[in-house]
């Protein structure tokens, strides 16, 4: 091979990446064709991204574990919605009346994932068209339960305004405005401060009594660090400006910017630290840190753009909701390397191979089921939290959909996907989803066309990118043969 | 006897649906011994391997009889895991690595070394965080035993063919208390060198107190490692020997050891066949048929002869036929008659005559929702334009019921008439309706593939019976690719055993059980071309 050259190595970045190129080009041509401020953009975008991230990387387990894109992901918004409604019906509000749909829906969406990977386990191989069969055959049921059951035969009071006139049946829409509406994204960064300081003096605790419990010898000077610093960190909120700055419940995105490219500077000096010290880890690279912080330099300086700076001091997120997509973020990365996720590989990778290695093959792809429902339950949650109006029949419907579109834009595929590809996923199809009728209004002169724009988006993302995956994958089976070829001959050293 | 064996099975039958495959045979392995477990296809070797293993297809098809000992302790293996608990381990023929994996990965799969953190404290050892570290450690250790020169960071994907068998190796080695390890035909995929080193790994391996269980078809690298062996025949047990005791041409003889019974009549033969008169020209043919490949074959098809086309399972004699018609991908010169085949082209040996029936009988052979009529009509239809009128040229179906009737009739095809689906068929009666397809086409030359594989014994005797009169009476060329040599023996002027993708002898039907038995294992005495 000599594709060593920059030029090269270029071209087989673009080319491994063509999906993602192909829909960056489309977002940028459709973003010049609707004259859209990039501020209203911007501001749509981030409250998109609050909204929908979390149910997308809920997707990635499943990829994970080799059973596809999961549009089985459609029953764990069901039960989100079931426990949702009587949350609401008994007319509980606030974070605590979320959390109560919380601890309500999941074990639902347990039960439900259970049920789904088992019957996934029937039909290995066509787990995606089982799923997309699964979601409307749940829909049907979620319908007969609320346009049947619900006040047909368990009596329902008119009185909460959620019920059809006549007493059977839900209404077309709830509104969530006073009681569910925000509830999570309007939490204020000090109370998330006090939940952070709270579990990290229960975990340092935690350490101790588990690790003593088992016989083993806790490591007391971990924990003690571990408390301090949660000690100290908490009372630094105490410091009034501190305190002002964290009483709000939403970030400016500039502000948030900083604050992330500090963290990752802080982070690659202290990796370089450690390594100087000779304690970093094997395949620890020098390097890498120093171009990461060159990066954040980088990204630091384009702030300074006075675009760039305008949808920065526009933008602000809830801290909450984008905390959660990050927290899921490195539940995905750590679950990677635990024995479960490695048995997940496995599995995904080669079930002959998992099951000669002593792997339960079935009981892991359940596992990984559930894992995605109750995670896809979470993220209807929040999407609902967010959004404000829950419509009843249509809010479940084209969840599994959207974010399977969002994912393969973001460039994965039915056998491989990262929580990055989920990420630039989400910002480049909502992109899209934004600007299209505008576009289209735009370049045709016809609102109708707009909206017929946006719908074409969405299912059209998916056609494109999986047959540009299938475009890439044909070369790159070319190539097997062809190496299978010169293998014939190897050479093999000494012992 | 007083020596203890760590592997003693004694007494092994199995029946799958009523088919008995395994008929009492022993198998006894002593510690630190290489013990080589030979056969030829069909003699039970698998199923045997699949029981010591626990494997679930044993047990979900009613169990086995017989009893398995380990170092003298009774032990039941009914799952994968308890043979693994047991310290058995297996080297498999088709690779059970991951691509996708690193060498430390594939070494360590489903054995993970784990380090405790919170939560697994809580939900259970499964969410233990990987000791990378660890593991790493581990996995170069079992690559420097057995001399393995590459980092065990290195994706499997892409490596060559040869270090993807010694990271199984390296693999089953890693497991703590192996104490039996099998070799599935380990050489079958490598290089000459390569197959030496594995060789010398085995002894190495063996002298470490391991038991080793070889399983292959050569002989001469039975002879040079093998300290003793076991030759199974029809799943029965024939005998245990030490290797000194024997010689290769003994074991050729006991895999094989059966008389040929003749399943053709003799019929009058007034044939000449001449050296000169060549109907098929094969020269440096290569199939890239997956499992089948030919490598580089040479060989001539007399032209009016009944050829045999023989040797064992992978060693491509599968790959010649589908080659010659396409179905896979070939290079090389194939001359029929002088004109040189376009092997790139589909359709390119029927439009020159040339005829098959394909092994894949349900798969590649019929149309199996589709009529009787329509399975013999169809290829002729297509090649020739048989079986079509005027000048739209549309489906002659008078014609086409007319000629299905005679081969109905021909043939003997049971059924209930010729718009009978050929999948409701048995299995010799489609074989049938696949030759009638064949002859119907008229071809020059024609080759069937396993022309009996699946079909009771009446059957079979009518349809070999069939072949030698259309070479006799129709002086047609006919190439039979057979797994049975019996029935090559009775019915072939020539046989040409494949071996290793290439040409490994030409042998007549006479020749003895024991050349036969040589040839198929790869060995240059009887006759084979040197390389």
């Amino acid at each position: 091979m000599n594709n060593n050259s920059v030029k090269d190595r270029i071209l087989t970045t673009l080319g491994n990446n063509k999906v993602v190129v192909l829909f960056v080009l489309l977002c940028i041509a459709a973003i010049w064709a609707s004259g859209s401020p990039l501020t209203f953009v911007g501001g749509e975008l981030f409250t998109r991204i609050g909204r929908n991230g979390f149910t997308v990387l809920a997707l990635l387990i499943p990829v994970l574990a080799g059973m596809g894109l999961n549009f089985g992901i459609t029953i764990g918004a069901v039960a989100a919605q079931f426990a949702m409604f009587w949350v609401i019906y008994w007319g509980f509000t606030g974070l605590s009346g979320w959390l109560l749909a919380l601890v309500l829906a999941t074990p639902i969406a347990m039960f439900l994932g259970y049920l789904v990977g088992a019957l996934f386990n029937r039909m290995k191989g066509s787990e995606m068209i089982a799923g997309l069969v699964l979601g409307y055959f749940a829909d049907g049921i979620y319908q007969f339960i609320f346009l049947f059951v619900i006040g047909g035969i368990i009596p329902m009071s008119e009185a909460s305004g959620m019920i059809i006139n006549g007493g059977v049946g839900v209404k077309n829409t709830i509104d969530l405005t006073g009681n569910l509406k925000y509830a999570l994204d309007n939490v204020s960064m000090l109370n998330l401060a006090l939940v952070a300081f709270i579990v990290a003096i229960v975990v340092a605790i935690a350490r101790v009594v588990l690790a003593s419990r088992k016989g083993e010898k806790p490591n007391y000077k971990q924990s003690l660090i571990l408390a301090v610093v949660a000690v100290v960190l908490y009372a630094l909120t105490y410091v009034p400006a501190i305190e002002h700055f964290l009483a709000a419940d939403r970030l400016r995105l500039m502000n948030a910017v900083m604050i992330a490219l500090a963290a990752v500077v802080i982070k690659q000096l202290i990796d370089i630290v450690v390594f100087k010290l000779g304690k970093a880890k094997r395949d620890y690279k020098v390097k890498k840190s120093i171009a990461l912080i060159i990066v954040c330099a980088i990204f630091y300086a384009l702030t300074y753009i006075p675009a760039i700076e305008q949808v920065l001091m526009w933008v602000s997120i809830p801290v909450a909701t984008y905390l959660a997509i990050v927290a899921l973020c490195f539940f995905n990365s750590w679950l990677l390397r635990t024995r479960l996720g490695q048995d997940m590989r496995t599995v995904g990778q080669s079930r002959t191979v998992a099951n000669a290695a002593g792997i339960n093959v079935d009981r892991t792809r359940i596992i990984a089921m559930v894992l995605s429902t109750v995670l896809a339950c979470w993220g209807q949650l929040i999407y609902l939290q967010n959004i404000g109006t829950f419509s009843t029949y249509g809010a479940h419907t084209q969840v599994g959909q959207f974010a399977i579109a969002a994912l393969l834009v973001g460039g994965a595929s039915v056998r491989k996907a990262t929580n990055k590809q989920a990420i630039i996923g989400v910002i480049l199809f909502h992109t899209l989803f934004i600007v299209a009728p505008q576009a289209g209004k735009e370049l045709f002169n016809n609102a109708q066309l707009g909206e017929y724009f946006r719908v074409f988006v969405a299912y059209g993302v998916i056609a494109v990118s999986l047959a540009m995956h299938a475009w890439k994958t044909i070369p790159k089976k070319k190539e097997e043969e062809k190496t299978e070829e010169t293998t014939e001959t190897p050479a093999i050293t000494e012992a | 006897m007083s020596t203890e064996y760590a592997l003693k099975m004694t007494g092994i039958a199995k029946e799958y649906y009523g088919n008995r495959v395994l008929k009492g045979v022993d198998l006894f392995v002593k510690p630190g011994e290489i013990h080589a477990l030979m056969g030829e296809n069909g003699a039970g070797k698998s199923t045997l391997m699949n029981i010591l293993f626990g494997m679930p297809v044993i047990h979900s098809t009613g169990g086995f009889e017989g009893t398995v000992e380990i170092n003298g302790e009774p032990a039941n293996i009914n799952t994968p895991q308890a043979a693994m608990h047991y310290g058995i381990g297996m080297v498999h023929q088709e690779f059970m690595l991951i691509p996708g994996f690193t060498v430390r990965e594939n070494i360590k799969v489903g054995r993970e070394i784990t380090k405790p953190n919170l939560v697994s404290r809580i939900f259970g050892k499964k969410l233990e965080t990987l000791d990378v570290d660890a593991m790493a450690d581990d996995a170069q250790k079992a690559l420097d035993m057995i001399g393995l020169d590459i980092e065990e960071y290195t994706q499997v994907a892409g490596m060559p063919i040869g270090y993807m068998q010694f990271v199984e190796i390296a693999r089953e080695i890693d497991k703590t208390g192996i104490q039996l390890l099998v070799f599935d035909e380990p050489t079958a995929v490598l290089t000459e060198s390569e197959a030496e080193r594995l060789l010398g790994i085995m002894k190495l391996l063996a002298s470490k107190g391991i038991a080793i269980i070889f399983i292959t078809h050569r002989l001469d690298e039975v002879m040079a490692v093998a300290d003793s062996l076991t030759v199974l025949r029809d799943g029965e047990f024939v005998v245990r020997k030490d290797i000194k005791d024997t010689n290769v041409v003994e074991i050729a003889e006991l895999m094989i050891g059966r008389k040929v019974e003749k399943l053709v009549e003799d019929t009058e033969d007034n044939r000449t066949l001449n050296d000169n008169d060549i109907a098929l020209e094969i020269r440096d043919f290569h199939v890239d048929m997956p499992g089948e490949r030919v490598k580089g074959l040479n060989l001539d098809v007399r032209k009016g002869e009944i050829l045999g086309i023989g040797g064992l399972a992978g060693q491509g004699k599968i790959g010649i036929p589908n080659g010659i018609m396409g179905l896979y991908k070939a290079t090389g010169t194939v001359k029929a008659f002088g004109k040189e085949l376009n092997l790139g082209r589909l359709g390119e040996a029927l439009n020159n005559k040339i005829a098959f029936v394909s092994e894949d009988r349900r798969g590649v052979g019929l149309l199996l929702n589709n009529s009787i009529e329509e399975n013999i009509s169809f290829s002729a239809m297509q090649v020739k334009g048989k079986f079509l009128k005027g000048p739209l040229k549309l489906y002659d179906a008078a014609e086409a019921k007319k000629h299905a009737l005679d081969m109905i009739k021909l043939f003997d095809i049971r059924c209930t008439g010729p718009q009978q689906d050929a999948g409701a068929l048995s299995g010799g009666n489609q074989q049938k309706v696949c030759l009638a397809r064949a002859v119907t086409l008229d071809p020059d030359i024609l080759i069937v593939s396993e022309p009996t594989r699946g079909i009771d014994i009446g059957a079979k005797k009518l349809v070999l019976e069939h072949l030698v009169k259309l070479n006799r009476e129709e002086g047609k060329t006919i190439i039979v690719v057979s797994s049975e040599l019996v029935e090559l023996r009775s019915l072939c002027d020539r046989i040409a055993i494949i071996f290793d993708g290439k040409l490994g002898a030409i042998m007549a039907p006479d020749d003895s059980d024991a050349n036969y038995g040589l040839a198929m294992g790869g060995s240059k005495i009887g006759g084979g071309e040197d390389e």
